[in-house]
């Protein structure tokens, strides 16, 4: 049974479509990145796996359940993209109070927020006020309080928003550690390499719509190869276009399309030139080239 | 439902809204104590009658309780906004209602606990102007305090349940403000109604009783001055001119009927009913 099943599923705000027809499985286990520019959807899909908008169209079920299910939150734990928590509270009493509404027994709370504590690094300020944490903090919080428990599905919107590099390094350890223990994750972030760096695969969403949606390797996979070259002249240039169109950025050339059997040919032809060859990356660009790319598409073939 | 009701009383107490509540209740009583004193000593040394000065501490204690029912309607309105409202608005509310909690218990919730600060602040603000005005009084006691801070309590209670209500439909200033305005409309059509019917006008009658049942803030006020008015008072106006009597706000003859009190009860589960409802099928 997947953790995840989305068939068909819109969501529509008056006249505004958020959703078009989505479907999307996530088997468990899984870390998936849902990936998209503001406004693409994200945060209306994990609002309704988590019941708080109710789909226009179309069915699924989370953890087995039908979409909302109350008992099926019980396993869920939520970070929310706008994430607040009662300032006056401290936080050991917010994820007291978190445990509490999601029915942990009472003889495993103590342990288990220690536990939330400690993951996100926050033991320190355990018994602080959370109007005194900063936003970074605040996000911590947020991230032990979804953790909190071991949940089976981990819903993250946007995790890292107001985290500097280490806290985006410890929220990328944390997250990749909740997949281990066999939590299904899904990331929601518009930081493409974050998400490049922690999950299994990524599912793209532009205007309600997944327009790709695989492994990594999947999405970002292309017919083409991407080298870095130096002391390249008109003649190299001239050489690469024989190839096949030629993109120029910087030290960087791409040829695409281009069969991966020609790259040693295209590489012996720049180095014939004067070209010094320092990478080649044939099969694969980066995600962020390809999450440019497909945005590109999309709007191209939007009506 | 208690976990959120708890929650909610938590809040009250360490955002200092119970706290400053408490003193100023302290300070507002200690202010009209003193002035109502002043009224007592200085009649008795103008050779006012005993009397007097009972039926004169009588009718500034109602007055002192107009003063507390509008205090408790805006502080009903304070709370009850911002419960549901307020959260939605800042965002700690999603994270709650991802959790296996209903949409219902986070209201119901909210409500019971800031229904318990309310009344308890309706009921102790009461009490302790009652008991202030006795003891500078000499011992003048109303005829039914309790009955008084009843209603007292029921007043407040009602625009709670509104106001909480609008707050889970609409942003919390609004709900707060039309919550308070709905209390002084409700009352300037039971003022408007008395005058009427003492004036012989009969057309005005339907439309004040309709606001009082839908809005049963001014009945419930009748209420409060009933438990206040000596009956010497009452068989004065009833003697010289009823209808005239009824025309004065600070003045009721008899209590709201019992069936008016179950309404009140019955309108506030119905408002919190219609809350819940249109809350629960709300996308957040």
């Amino acid at each position: 049974m997947p953790a995840i099943e989305l068939a068909g599923v819109a969501k529509t705000y008056g006249r505004t479509v958020a959703l078009h027809e989505l479907d999307l499985t996530v088997g468990r286990g899984e870390l998936v990145g849902l990936l998209g520019p503001n406004g693409a959807g994200k945060t209306t899909t994990i609002k309704l796996l988590l019941g708080l908008v109710r789909p226009s169209a179309g069915e699924g079920r989370v953890l087995g359940a039908p979409l909302g299910d109350r008992r099926a939150r019980a396993a869920i734990g939520y970070l929310p993209e706008q994430f607040r928590y009662q300032p006056w509270l401290h936080a050991r009493e917010v994820l007291r109070l978190h445990a509490e509404l999601a029915r942990m027994p009472a003889a495993e709370r103590p342990r288990a927020i220690d536990d939330a504590l400690a993951l996100v690094g926050l033991t320190d300020r355990a018994d602080d006020a959370v109007n005194t944490f900063s936003k970074g903090m605040q996000q911590r919080l947020g991230l032990g309080v979804a953790l909190l428990g071991d949940p089976e599905l981990v819903l993250l919107d946007e995790p890292t928003s107001a985290l500097d590099p280490v806290g985006r390094t410890d929220v990328r350890a944390i997250v990749r550690a909740a997949r281990d223990r066999g939590a299904t994750v899904i990331l929601n972030s518009h930081l493409l390499t974050e998400v490049e760096r922690v999950c299994d695969r990524v599912v793209i969403l532009d205007h309600g719509r997944i327009i790709a949606s695989g492994s990594l390797d999947e999405v970002v996979a292309s017919d083409g190869v991407r080298l870095r070259v130096t002391g390249l002249g008109e003649d190299g240039r001239a050489a690469a276009a024989a190839f096949g169109p030629v993109v120029v950025e910087g030290d960087w050339l791409t040829v695409r399309p281009l069969a991966a059997d020609r790259v040693p040919d295209l590489v012996a032809a720049l180095v014939a030139t004067g070209g010094r060859i320092h990478a080649v990356e044939p099969g694969r660009g980066s995600l962020e080239a390809r999450f440019l790319e497909l945005l590109g598409e999309s709007e191209a073939g939007a009506p | 439902m208690i976990v959120i009701a708890r929650l909610t009383v938590k809040e009250l107490v360490r955002r200092r809204v119970v706290w400053v509540l408490a003193i100023l209740t302290l300070v507002s009583v200690a202010l009209v104590g003193w002035g109502l004193d002043r009224i007592v000593t200085l009649a008795r040394e103008g050779g006012s009658e005993p009397l007097e000065i009972e039926i004169g501490v009588s009718q500034v204690l109602i007055l002192i309780a107009f003063m507390f029912s509008f205090i408790l309607a805006v502080t009903a309105a304070f709370v009850g906004a911002p419960a549901i409202g307020g959260d939605l608005e800042s965002g700690v509310a999603y994270a709650l209602l991802a959790r296996p909690i209903r949409r219902a218990d986070m209201l119901l919730g909210r409500w019971l606990g800031s229904a318990i600060v309310v009344a308890a602040y309706a009921a102790a603000s009461g009490l302790l102007a009652i008991a202030v005005a006795a003891f500078v009084s000499g011992g003048y006691w109303p005829p039914d305090p309790p009955l008084a801070v009843a209603f007292l309590v029921g007043e407040a209670l009602v625009l709670l349940t509104l106001t909480l209500a609008l707050g889970s439909v609409l942003p919390s200033i609004a709900a707060g403000a039309i919550a308070v305005v709905g209390f002084g409309l409700g009352w300037m059509a039971g003022v408007m109604a008395g005058v009427g019917a003492a004036l012989g006008v009969a057309a005005l009658g339907p439309i004040a009783e309709a606001s009082r049942w839908l809005l049963p803030t001014d009945g419930l006020w009748r209420g409060v001055i009933y438990g206040l008015e000596p009956s010497l008072v009452t068989l004065i106006a009833a003697g010289r001119s009823p209808n005239l009597a009824n025309a004065n706000p600070f003045y009721a003859a008899t209590p709201p009927p019992l069936p008016f009190v179950i309404w009140s009860i019955v309108w506030m589960a119905l408002v919190l009913g219609a809350a819940t409802w249109w809350f629960d099928r709300r996308d957040l």
